[in-house]
């Protein structure tokens, strides 16, 4: 029985698969670590109850999503050596040392405080409860940094020389960290982050805001919301050009796989907006293709040449179609973003933010398209650097461990099992926390359930508590 | 003994170890111990008791991870691959354990499985951690620094032996946590539990002692021949001071002195281990000195490390303060 299954394929679905799953929760968690801490700055400066109450709601969401990132995050750390083994022992002196400053600067950082931000407000008092919320929110972007730092490197590694064995060997450590790509995928990736948060958080507040408009807390959130959508989405769109000029300076492989050109155009490249990617035949079909436009905004230039993927040696050629497809969804979301964005600061203009019943749909349509539009990224980028683990220099299937394809493929299934299982769970308890008004006169305390960490309350553990909850928010 | 750059990393990466091992240890015996705890309320003073802590607790298995990469990049490559099932197991029952603990809060209906899930992942996370012990002493087949053995290698009696050590052992931490932590009808049965876990850690640590040296002659030179002999003598001798505290604490209703001194076991136990394995990372095949990362590496992440982990210390020991004290089951309610 051979399916073509290889180690190295099924070593690949395998990290795909679960470096998907893990990237959706710090995707989410570092945009609401932040805008706890916002939250609970306004609460703190105002004392406008409607801000304390929005903390303790998204506090709830963001204690399950966290969880379910850290667990995900240590799958994450030992993966390397199961499966990548060849590749951790050769570039393991270059990637860990920065990974062991991700660990030592903000995963301590951010449990350590986690546990007062979450619990400890009655124990330590605001002041320092506000500075452990503000920790938790750094931890998450210092992380953020350190775990870009090693992706860039990856994929344009400087600051190394190779050994007699072929290891990598640091020499200048300023070179490795602040490699030519990462200051871009850092501001890219971080306003990503953001953007999903926010579109979240507009999500639940229109959702809420659809069934009762003088919800002062929806308002608040879905306000907050779409300030964020309207400010962030033309700086993301922004940073989102400035990183493809990087790549197609760095990675033009890349660049010709995400634009779908198999051809080189020396008197300037076309746009393609659609075709279906024809690996066999190495072409594009069905192309739908605006003309110069590809040159003009690579390159700023309406005639300058484009290199196609027949400049590249066959055997570098990353693939096509999982790159030119995930980037169109991911500038798609993006321009989509950037429209329920200006369309409420019309709606503000005319004030009827609060009241306009289809850009709250909209909005909620768009919830989940920030983990869409990051896993669409992260595929474009990742996918678009094959046929290498570190760029140029160290090949896919040279890197991985020496471990047998059936042992593999079963820690696979194992790991889709658990992972649907788990996660599966975890998204109907964040429905659940979502489904809850956030209102104020929630004196339902008792109902629930168990207390955390000596006295203070976690969220709701509903089932019945749910509907009634809902009812009062009317 | 030469003090040198990759001797200091053998070290921290140690403590990294050891810093898990009991940190991570006493709240995942505090799963081990879920089906001795029927009633609900019990669980979820038993969860409260690690919910501000656990997190912090398991970083420091990143850190032992992360920082082998960097600093020994071979034994990372090498011991991870041939210890591939029961890692990917352990990574799974961590996994569940750690979603299960949140996730039983959020249903009523679900709970129970939730509880299951929470006992499961973490009694077969303690078992794999002690399985990959077990098979780290026995030794691990290298050929040109690569893994070259087969993917059951690790599966001997004597890693199920050292698999159920671990468990029981922190199944003890468990209950002297929980007899540290809480008051009442639960302390008086996890003082139990933790006297009958303790007898039986007490016992497996003899049966592995006595075991290992006759695994490998250099464990048994270290262990039995002069002039080693007399400070590895000391261990032992620790560890009948740690076991008479241990029972002398329980007896007397003492609430830190048993965590104290089982935590004393762990220490000691790890020691013992170090003992045996120096100056090998990998017992047979690779010393520390050999498994080293360039000495760029090690520089680098030295500097930071020297800093931040005293720092760390200090906020991971603020943070316990915090959360100082027993559990009040009713405080919450009001």
């Amino acid at each position: 029985m051979d399916f073509g299954l290889t180690a190295e394929l099924l070593a690949r679905i395998q990290f795909a698969f679960t470096i998907s799953f893990h990237f959706i929760f710090p995707a989410f968690s570092i945009g609401t670590a932040s805008y706890l801490a916002v939250l609970n700055g306004l609460w703190l400066w105002k004392r406008d109850p409607a801000y304390l109450k929005l903390f303790e709601y998204w506090k709830t969401i963001f204690a399950v999503t966290f969880g379910m990132g850290v667990v995900s995050g240590i799958v994450m750390s030992y993966q390397f050596g199961t499966n990548w083994s060849v590749f951790s022992q050769r570039a393991g002196a270059v990637i860990g040392p920065l990974m062991g400053y991700e660990v030592l600067t903000a995963f301590f950082l951010e449990a350590g405080f986690l546990g007062i931000a979450l619990f400890g407000r009655k124990r330590v008092g605001d002041t320092l409860h506000m500075v452990a919320v503000a920790v938790v929110a750094i931890g998450t972007l210092i992380s953020a940094t350190w775990i870009i730092s090693v992706n860039s490197w990856m994929h344009t590694p400087q600051g190394f020389s190779i050994d007699g064995s072929g290891n990598f060997v640091p020499e200048d450590w300023w070179a490795i960290v602040f490699n030519p790509s990462f200051p871009y995928r850092l501001v890219h990736t971080v306003l990503a982050a953001f953007l999903t948060t926010a579109f979240a958080v507009g999500a639940v507040g229109a959702w809420h805001l659809l069934r009762d408009r003088s919800n002062r807390q929806a308002q608040i959130m879905f306000s907050m919301a779409m300030w964020m959508a309207a400010i962030v989405t033309p700086l993301q769109i922004f940073a989102g050009d400035q990183h493809g000029l990087n790549t197609l300076e760095y990675q033009p492989a890349k660049i010709a796989a995400m634009e779908g050109h198999y051809e080189g155009h020396p008197e300037g490249a076309p746009l393609i907006l659609f075709g279906i990617p024809n690996e066999a035949e190495q072409r594009m079909d069905y192309a739908v293709q605006i003309p110069k436009l590809g040159s003009l905004i690579l390159e700023h230039d309406l005639n300058a040449p484009m290199r196609g993927l027949d400049a590249f040696p066959e055997a570098d050629r990353p693939p096509v179609m999982i790159p030119f497809f995930a980037f169109r969804i991911m500038v798609g979301i993006g321009f989509a973003m950037l429209g329920v964005g200006l369309w409420s600061l019309w709606s503000r203009y005319r004030k009827t933010l609060f009241t306009n019943s289809w850009l709250h749909r909209a909005a909620l349509v768009m919830g989940p398209s920030g983990f869409v539009a990051v896993l669409a990224g992260w595929f474009t980028t990742e996918v678009g650097r094959q046929p290498f683990t570190v760029y140029g220099l160290m090949r896919t299937s040279e890197s991985l461990s020496p471990v047998d394809a059936p042992a593999v493929g079963a820690s696979l299934v194992a790991f889709v099992v658990v992972y649907f299982v788990v996660f599966g769970a975890g998204v109907f308890y964040l429905f659940r926390l979502f489904r809850r008004p956030p209102v104020l006169d929630d004196d339902h305390e008792l109902d629930k359930g168990p207390t955390r960490a000596a006295g203070i309350m976690p969220g709701p553990a509903q089932e019945d508590s749910i509907r009634e909850g809902a009812d009062r928010g009317h | 003994m030469a003090i040198d750059l990759p001797t200091v990393w053998a070290g921290i990466i140690a403590f990294a170890v050891l810093a898990y091992v009991v940190l991570d240890g006493f709240d995942l015996g505090v799963g081990i111990l879920f089906p001795f705890f029927p009633e609900r309320h019990d669980r979820d003073v038993m969860t409260n008791s690690i919910a501000p802590v656990w997190d912090g607790n398991e970083t420091w298995l990143v850190l032992g991870g992360g920082g082998l990469m960097a600093v020994f990049p071979v034994v990372y490559a090498t011991v991870l691959p041939a210890l591939y099932m029961p890692i990917i197991l352990m990574l799974l029952a961590l996994v569940f354990r750690g979603v299960a603990f949140e996730f039983r809060h959020r249903t009523i209906r679900g709970s129970i499985w939730w509880d299951v899930g929470f006992w499961l992942g973490s009694t077969i996370a303690a078992f794999c951690q002690g399985i990959a012990l077990g098979a780290l002493v026995q030794g691990i087949t290298i050929v040109d620094n690569a893994y070259a053995g087969d993917w059951w290698e690790w599966l001997t009696p004597f890693s199920l032996v050292t698999g159920c050590a671990v468990t029981v052992g922190y199944a003890l931490l468990g209950a002297t946590w929980l007899n540290l932590k809480t008051a009442g009808e639960l302390q008086a049965t996890a003082r139990r539990l933790a006297m009958i876990s303790g007898a039986a850690t007490v016992v497996l640590i003899g049966v592995v002692s006595l075991w290992s040296p006759f695994i490998d002659a250099v464990y048994f030179e270290r262990w039995f021949q002069w002039p080693t002999a007399f400070f590895s003598a000391f261990v032992p001798m620790l560890l009948a001071v740690c076991v008479f505290a241990l029972w002398h604490g329980l007896t007397t209703d003492k609430h830190l002195q048993p965590f104290l001194a089982a935590l004393g076991l762990f220490v000691l136990s790890f020691v013992g281990v170090g003992i045996s394995f120096y100056p090998y990372m990998v017992p047979g095949a690779l010393t520390i000195a050999e498994a080293a990362a360039p000495e760029s590496s090690m520089v680098f992440l030295l500097v930071g490390a020297s800093v931040l982990i005293p720092v760390i210390l200090i906020y991971t020991g603020y943070a316990y303060w915090v959360f100082r004290g027993k559990i009040d089951p009713e405080e919450g309610y009001h």
